[in-house]
């Protein structure tokens, strides 16, 4: 009972939260509600006993991910545009609002043959699940099984999510590392101050 | 990003007052995190949001004085060596790769450690990339604000 009241509550501040940012032109606000709605994303997760997506989502969403888009905003910075107002569309609304309505419409169809939320007979329950919630205590004994299945069972996996993290690293190192794209910028704006 | 604030007092004091903590939480995160929830990618990503907080209170450079990009550099391919190493050396040991049971003399002993390391190695290197992505914004931030304050003054 309480446990759908709370479900309810968070997923309408989502909804609202959403709306919000569709409608809100200015974009420092925009971000500051992205960090929101990952936060309460963080607290659906946690409801739904995902602790450690919880985790992730609180540090990373509403976190790293909001300095990192404000960072970006300060990047891209003009004197001309100092508030940061989203332009205003040029477009009608109705192609994509009714894109959205169909996919979302054949989105919520779809969930009717899911299989409701924790049952024991759905197909992701009877598969791998069973054996790694019995065998992972007395094979590893690491009592959080996520941390069990991540680092042991699909220690590969995570191998590979480790050097996607570094190759990001790199990416982001050689694409803005140095202040070279800049340099010759000021050094053309020296010159203008000669002649 | 030129974004330090420079007078605001209060940010400055709770700052140095919860970034010990952000640390700690961040290795109780990484090092608790075959009891509890978390584990090397979360506590990886506290303990960069403590530099991070850092950063933005006192200025990058100070942040960058603490932990160099030299240093982050290292450590972010040091992250994935200690992981990556984990495999070899259970091959050497006569397992498969990343199987950890032959790192101690019993199977669970053996998860235990390897499952410690690797993710020791996962923390480190999480850290260090969002670091590095981070710095890497702040210094172009700089750059292209004082390029613009130029041509504001021509």
């Amino acid at each position: 009972m309480i446990d759908n009241i709370v479900d309810i509550t968070l997923l309408s501040f989502l909804v609202i939260l959403a709306l919000a940012i569709i409608r809100m032109r200015s974009l420092f606000a925009v971000v500051m509600l992205f960090s929101g709605f990952s936060f309460l994303s963080a607290g659906l997760f946690v409801v739904m006993d995902a602790a450690d997506v919880a985790f992730t989502e609180a540090a990373v969403g509403a976190g790293i991910s909001s300095v990192l888009m404000l960072a970006t905003l300060a990047l891209t910075y003009s004197s001309k545009n100092a508030d940061k107002e989203e332009k205003p569309t040029t477009h009608k609304p109705w192609l994509p609002l009714s894109v959205v309505t169909i996919t979302g419409a054949l989105l919520i169809y779809g969930t009717f043959d899911l299989p409701s939320f924790g049952d024991p007979d759905a197909p992701s329950q009877l598969h791998v699940a069973p054996y790694y919630l019995e065998k992972s205590m007395p094979e590893t004994g690491v009592p959080n099984v996520v941390t069990a299945v991540l680092a042991s069972y699909r220690g590969f996996d995570t191998l590979g999510e480790v050097t996607v993290i570094f190759t990001a690293g790199i990416a982001v190192l050689l694409l803005i590392g140095g202040r070279r794209r800049v340099k010759p910028k000021t050094e053309k704006n020296g010159g203008n101050r000669e002649t | 990003m030129a974004v330090t604030v420079k007078h605001n007092l209060i940010l400055r004091v709770v700052s140095k007052f919860i970034i010990p903590l952000i640390f700690l939480f961040a290795l109780y995160v990484q090092f608790h995190g075959d009891f509890g929830p978390g584990g090397g990618f979360q506590a990886g990503v506290i303990f960069s949001a403590a530099i991070i907080l850092y950063a933005l209170v006192f200025g990058a450079d100070k942040a960058k004085r603490v932990i160099t990009p030299y240093v982050l550099r290292l450590l972010a391919s040091l992250g994935v060596l200690i992981y990556a190493g984990t495999g070899v050396a259970t091959i050497l040991l006569g397992g498969n790769f990343l199987e950890y049971g032959v790192l101690a003399s019993s199977q669970v002993a053996g998860q235990h450690l390897g499952i410690l390391v690797i993710e020791l190695g996962v923390g480190i290197t999480v850290m260090s990339v969002m670091l590095i992505i981070f710095f890497a914004f702040a210094e172009r931030g700089q750059a292209v604000l004082s390029s613009n304050a130029e041509s504001e003054r021509e």
